[in-house]
């Protein structure tokens, strides 16, 4: 019901959280109708003109009594049977790294730096002093062996479809908020800490441009933590690739390491 | 014989003729300091206000120039009158910190608990009358410094009103004098509340047992438990977070961080999260002090116009009193999204579970209260019965944030601004708005305009609704807070950013609806109708004293004989029975 205001999903867990969206509010409509009828109904019943005397005792059904039970009751079923299972999923069920695309993704004012292994699927170090802002916003050793092949992008993050998406996030500076909203993910970075979030698409761009009929529909990753003065335009690009796009896409990636020329963070 | 007596009645007429600065300025009558804690908060009020409505120009029309008003920002805010991301953030926060810190509490515990707490108790005054002087001027001290950092070459602070770390240790702008300006205000605060607590306990009148007293005084009580056990972190972290911006400190600050390129230059070892719990640990309580003595005047003004007793009196208190204990417990459900794993936020949202129960259960008593009266519609009881579904709609869209995994799409978007926007402002704002309306008898011996007063309620009614509830569909849309040009970066808010000139335009009309207020608040001063000791005829003690009440509040002895809501007793000639007897009228 609700869904139809919510960004379009297009991840494996979104349902369920949109669904669980949707029964808290039939809760609050429900109470919030029980109040406003009674509520209208005694406003014109109880005007002094039509009731110019009061009753001293007013009412002595035990009504609200069940009626407080039973939201009890469904906030305890909205806890146990979504909040806590969907949390936990999200948090200890983190999916095996061997089976996931693996990134890193660092948060600065005001991008997103994203972090691929690369082919030997090991990120290199990194080091603060080797931070340059237009050629190394990550500070990678590339002398290091591991770090030879990584690659790195800003703003914009690739994925496969239909796998996991294990993101470690972190931040160089203050804190952001890592939101996919399709992918109904919003996870701080918080400076000083590596957080791992995960998320499996199950749509890609090109299906998602389909089943929306936008032609120019994209994943968009947004900012949802005060960051600073250009807060608002912290925008990042979500690409969700059939597997063999995506390999593609690596490949191209990888390429322009061994071409010798700079990395291409516009692509 | 006849000098000792000259004497002493020389000595009270001395009394009564104190200086004008004694009298009005430098006073330790709780009435006087609670009308200068209602004036300052009302000022800002409508200060934070203003700053809304230049953010909502912002909103409504991004990158066009500010009408009228644009060229006087200057050009470090807002160049050719277009408003800087900067100067948003700064008017951000400092509307945040403004409304809660120097408007909403100064006039609802301040103003309505010094002037009406002591009068409901049958005291000649508060426990501690210095110290309540005191904690006026500590909060004026406090006002004068967030004002005063405008004016700072960086400006005031812009880094949310909850000021999270690091962001707010590395701040160019004021955020030293907010956090000075925090301070202050806080120890305005405790100094209150220790004063409140004592007077309840100790200057009750005779016979005024515990559950005897009027529902507004628990209100109050459980109040200033909140301020004087949740404020002293806060005071704490802002003490902290001051050393980390003057002094190098690094208690909010991890090693290695590199800001703007530059690796700051800091020992680290700090934790950001840890400025948001010892934040949030006040900063929850603090949403129950802006609500509970809302509640409490609501719960006053409809017992008396409903003619009929509270329902279910003794729920309500014990309701409250779990509320403020409960409020303690569910802070970090601001900070699912911290990286919080399942023990935790299974805690903190099963707590805030629990805290909901209390408040269904006093807001429906207050409904079913309705229930058998003859209910009189004047203006105090039109903003009581106002609140009733406006806080109804802020309370239960509380229930989606406060689970942890419905929060993950909703937090952080206009959906939370929404739910406690509708909480505080057509919830709290409209209580206090009866508030004043009821108790302006008592502070002025006159009685404000009726038809002034409707033509202020209805169009705030209407207008509140009109910029609020956009909030809640923009928030389930996705759309970010704390956003400069109010989400229009991104494509998928792209639908509901219409809304925002239907709200701005809203806001706009809800400045005009308030004409109405200031023009008959200041008018009924002096031409108000006259009114007696109880207009309302009302059955609480602070109508047994004369209005406007003098100095010492009482001209007879106040022995309380039964509960606070004897209206309609079945066998009495007159609509209501007052809880002490009047012995002079």
């Amino acid at each position: 019901m609700m869904d139809a205001m919510f960004p379009a999903a297009a991840s494996e867990h979104a349902g369920r959280i949109d669904q669980m969206i949707d029964v808290v509010h039939y809760l609050m409509f429900a109470v919030f109708i029980a109040w406003g009828a009674f509520f209208v109904y005694v406003l014109m019943r109880f005007r002094a003109r039509r009731n110019p005397k009061a009753h001293y005792v007013g009412v002595k059904s035990k009504a609200s009594t069940y009626g407080e039970v039973a939201v009890a009751v469904v906030e305890g079923v909205l806890l146990l049977g979504f909040s806590i299972p969907i949390w936990a999923e999200r948090v200890d069920q983190v999916p095996s790294e061997s089976d996931s695309t693996v990134v890193r993704v660092v948060a600065q004012q005001f991008a997103w730096n994203v972090w691929y292994p690369g082919a030997d699927g090991e990120f290199g170090a990194a080091d603060v002093s080797l931070v340059d802002e237009a050629t190394n916003p990550i500070g990678l050793d590339r002398d290091d062996p591991a770090g030879a092949d990584d690659i790195w992008t800003v703003n914009q993050l690739h994925v496969p479809v239909h796998k996991a998406t294990i993101v470690h996030l972190s931040s160089k500076d203050v804190i952001h908020s890592f939101n996919l909203p399709n992918m109904r993910i919003k996870q701080d970075a918080i400076p000083g800490i590596s957080i791992p979030v995960w998320f499996e698409p199950n749509k890609t761009t090109a299906e998602i441009r389909e089943a929306t009929g936008n032609p120019d529909y994209v994943y968009e990753i947004a900012c949802a933590q005060l960051c600073g003065n250009s807060h608002y335009s912290m925008r990042g690009f979500l690409t969700v690739h059939t597997e063999e796009e995506y390999q593609a896409w690596l490949d191209e990636e990888a390429s322009y390491l061994t071409g010798g020329g700079e990395d291409d963070f516009f692509n | 014989m006849a000098e000792p007596v000259q004497a002493s009645h020389a000595h009270e007429k001395h009394h009564d003729e104190q200086s004008f600065w004694r009298k009005f300025i430098f006073s330790t009558d709780h009435k006087v300091i609670g009308v200068q804690y209602s004036m300052t908060g009302l000022a800002f009020l409508l200060f934070g206000f203003a700053l809304m409505m230049l953010m909502r120009w912002q909103l409504a029309y991004p990158g066009e120039p500010i009408p009228f008003v644009g060229s006087l920002f200057g050009d470090n805010r807002a160049p050719g009158g277009i408003m800087l991301p900067d100067f948003y953030n700064e008017l951000g926060a400092m509307h945040g910190t403004i409304m809660v810190f120097l408007g909403v509490v100064p006039l609802a515990v301040g103003g309505f608990g010094n002037f009406v707490m002591p009068l409901q108790l049958g005291a000649p005054d508060m426990a501690f009358p210095r110290i309540n002087m005191l904690s006026y001027w500590f909060l004026f001290l406090g006002g004068v410094t967030m004002f005063a950092s405008f004016f700072l070459p960086n400006g005031a602070a812009g880094n949310g009103w909850t000021s999270y770390s690091p962001l707010a240790d590395i701040a160019l702008n004021g955020q030293s004098a907010w956090l000075i300006g925090m301070i202050f205000l806080i120890t305005s605060s405790l100094l209150g509340a220790v004063n409140f607590i004592t007077t309840a306990v100790q200057l009750r009148a005779p016979g005024l047992t515990w559950m005897r007293l009027p529902f507004f005084c628990w209100a109050q009580i459980v109040t200033a438990f909140l301020l004087l056990l949740a404020f002293p972190p806060l005071e704490a972290a802002g003490v902290l977070q001051l050393m980390d911006r003057i002094a190098n400190t690094s208690f909010f600050i991890p090693e290695g961080l590199v800001v703007g390129g530059e690796v700051l230059e800091r020992s680290g070892g700090g934790s950001p999260l840890l400025w948001q719990h010892l934040f949030w640990f006040l900063a929850h309580p603090e949403v129950y002090v802006l609500i509970l003595p809302a509640m409490g005047i609501v719960a006053e003004v409809i017992a008396n116009n409903s003619r009929k007793p509270l329902w279910g009196y003794r729920s309500l208190v014990y309701s409250l009193v779990f509320l403020g204990f409960m409020s303690f417990l569910v802070w970090a459900h601001h900070m699912f999204i911290t990286g919080m794993g399942s023990v935790m936020s299974t805690f903190f949202q099963t707590t805030t579970m629990i805290i909901s129960i209390p408040s269904v259960i006093i807001l429906s008593a207050l409904f079913i209260s309705l229930w058998g009266g003859s209910i009189r519609f004047n203006t105090p009881m039109l903003f009581a019965l106002g609140f009733l579904p406006m806080f109804g709609i802020g309370g239960l869209t509380g229930l989606p944030l406060g689970l942890s995994a419905a929060d993950i799409p909703l937090h952080d978007t206009y959906y939370v601004i929404g739910h406690f926007h509708y909480v505080v402002a057509p919830g709290t704002l409209f209580a206090l708005f009866a508030g004043i309306y009821y108790w302006f008898p008592k502070v002025t011996g006159r009685k404000m305009n009726e038809f002034l007063g409707k033509l202020h309620f209805w169009p705030s009614f209407v207008f509140m609704n009109g910029v609020f509830f956009p909030m809640l569909i923009q928030g389930l849309n996705g759309v970010s807070r704390r956003l400069a040009d109010g989400g229009v970066t991104y494509d998928f808010a792209g639908d509901v950013t219409g809304l925002n000139v239907m709200m701005s335009v809203s806001a706009w009309c809800l400045a005009l609806a308030q004409i109405p207020f200031i023009i008959n608040f200041f008018m009924s001063i002096r031409n108000g109708e006259k009114a007696g000791r109880n207009p309302w005829n009302s059955t609480t003690l602070e109508w047994l004293a004369p209005s406007p009440a003098p100095h010492g509040n009482f001209d007879q002895p106040i022995v309380v004989k039964r509960g606070p809501y004897e209206y309609s007793v079945p066998g009495s000639d007159q609509d209501f029975v007052p809880q002490a007897d009047l012995v002079k009228t």
